[in-house]
């Protein structure tokens, strides 16, 4: 596979969330605001990128039985730095975004990249496909929250859209909403593949 | 913070449920309810590594990481705890109750990437509460999963002999009867409140 192919891949065709279901607990809790989905994307490209290269370069010395220990205890490093930065540079988004930039840790598609691609490839390739994936990601992040933020508050990144006249849809705010757009996306995504896959079969 | 410990407790069954309003520990709850049986031995497994790493954590937080001035290494800290603890459980139930092993040791290693566990300690290091407070928030939350998968379990097992559309099924219903089930929750919003 060529570079370019890594990247898509791991950002399109073999997207965590919605193909392999993985790390949603973040993508449902922080996206009814844009700018947190778009600062907690950023966070997990950057976690991703890098770990899977420190993985990826010293994947030929970590023994197999301490594997994952290793692996977690490099990601919550690279977590840590995020949570600093955070807090030293935004700390307004640091304090919404709560707890949530710390699970970035126990987020099964860092754990997953690692397992399923940084443990077996070189240094640059695993790198791409990290920042595929942080990439995916976010795009699901960035696509659910533009619907959350837009009917719940009006506003797109905190500035007005829809004016005096809309009424905002605080359901949209609430939790049940993001179980049902991420359903939805699920859905329009999965869907016309599906019928597709069925077809062929008849 | 001076709320009556009960009423975290019950508040983080209901109110602030840890699935339903905090969206924790949502990977192995999709992937593990297509039987009650095997929610019920997660549910559990849950709980009790839940209730005793939460305490765990809050005695190293407040007795070694603050006088020692550590606090950014917290999130290395908490999951070496949660990964060892879950660790000894294992062997402990395995060299005691062999019976009880095969039905809740399979389950364990799951735990340790279970973000619930994380999260539940972090909220409880962020929202300031005392030793108690901590406690029964965690065996809270444990017994707020434990219902959430159970109720899931259950709904997703009649659903398997409907009609589904292709591209629902699996993940995508099981996020819908999960929202179906938050909306409902927000039922009991009005009886007791945290935060």
């Amino acid at each position: 596979m060529t570079k370019k192919q890594i990247f898509i891949t791991s950002a399109f065709t073999e997207n965590s969330v919605w193909k392999q279901i993985l790390g949603i607990c973040s993508a449902l809790a922080v996206t009814n605001i844009m700018m947190n989905s778009l600062v907690m994307g950023l966070g997990v490209i950057f976690t991703l990128a890098l770990s899977s290269l420190s993985i990826s370069l010293i994947r030929n010395y970590i023994p197999r039985r301490v594997r994952m220990m290793v692996q977690t205890l490099i990601i919550a490093s690279y977590v840590i730095i995020v949570d600093i930065f955070l807090k030293a540079y935004f700390p307004e988004i640091s304090k919404s975004l709560g707890p949530y930039v710390g699970l970035i840790i126990t987020n099964c598609i860092i754990m997953g990249r690692m397992e399923a691609f940084a443990a077996k490839n070189r240094p640059v390739e695993a790198m791409i496909d990290g920042i595929g994936a942080g990439v995916g990601y976010t795009l699901v992040l960035l696509i659910i929250s533009f619907v959350r933020e837009l009917f719940g508050f009006g506003s797109l990144f905190g500035l007005q859209i829809l004016g005096g006249w809309w009424t905002n849809w605080s359901i949209m705010v609430m939790a049940p909403s993001a179980f049902f757009m991420l359903a939805i996306l699920i859905w329009i995504i999965e869907g016309p593949l599906a019928a597709r896959r069925s077809a062929r079969k008849v | 913070m001076e709320i009556s410990p009960f009423i975290i407790f019950l508040a983080a069954i209901f109110t602030s449920n840890i699935v339903l309003t905090n969206f924790l520990g949502m990977c192995s709850f999709l992937s593990v309810s297509r039987e009650i049986e095997s929610s019920l031995g997660l549910g559990l497994a849950v709980f009790f590594v839940l209730t005793f790493t939460t305490a765990i954590n809050f005695v190293v937080y407040h007795y070694l990481l603050i006088p020692l001035n550590l606090i950014y290494l917290q999130y290395i800290i908490f999951i070496i705890i949660i990964a060892a603890f879950v660790q000894l459980t294992e062997l402990v139930i395995e060299r005691f109750s062999p019976v009880l092993y095969y039905s809740l040791g399979i389950f364990l290693p799951l735990i340790t990437v279970n973000c619930a566990i994380l999260g539940v300690s972090l909220f409880m290091i962020i929202r300031n509460y005392s030793f108690i407070q901590s406690v029964l928030y965690g065996a809270g939350s444990g017994l707020g999963w434990l219902l959430a998968i159970l109720a899931l379990a259950g709904i997703r097992s009649r659903v398997k002999y409907k009609y589904v559309p292709a591209g629902l099924q699996g993940a995508g219903l099981s996020l819908i009867i999960t929202g179906i089930m938050a909306l409902a929750f927000i039922g009991f919003s009005g009886i007791v409140v945290i935060q």
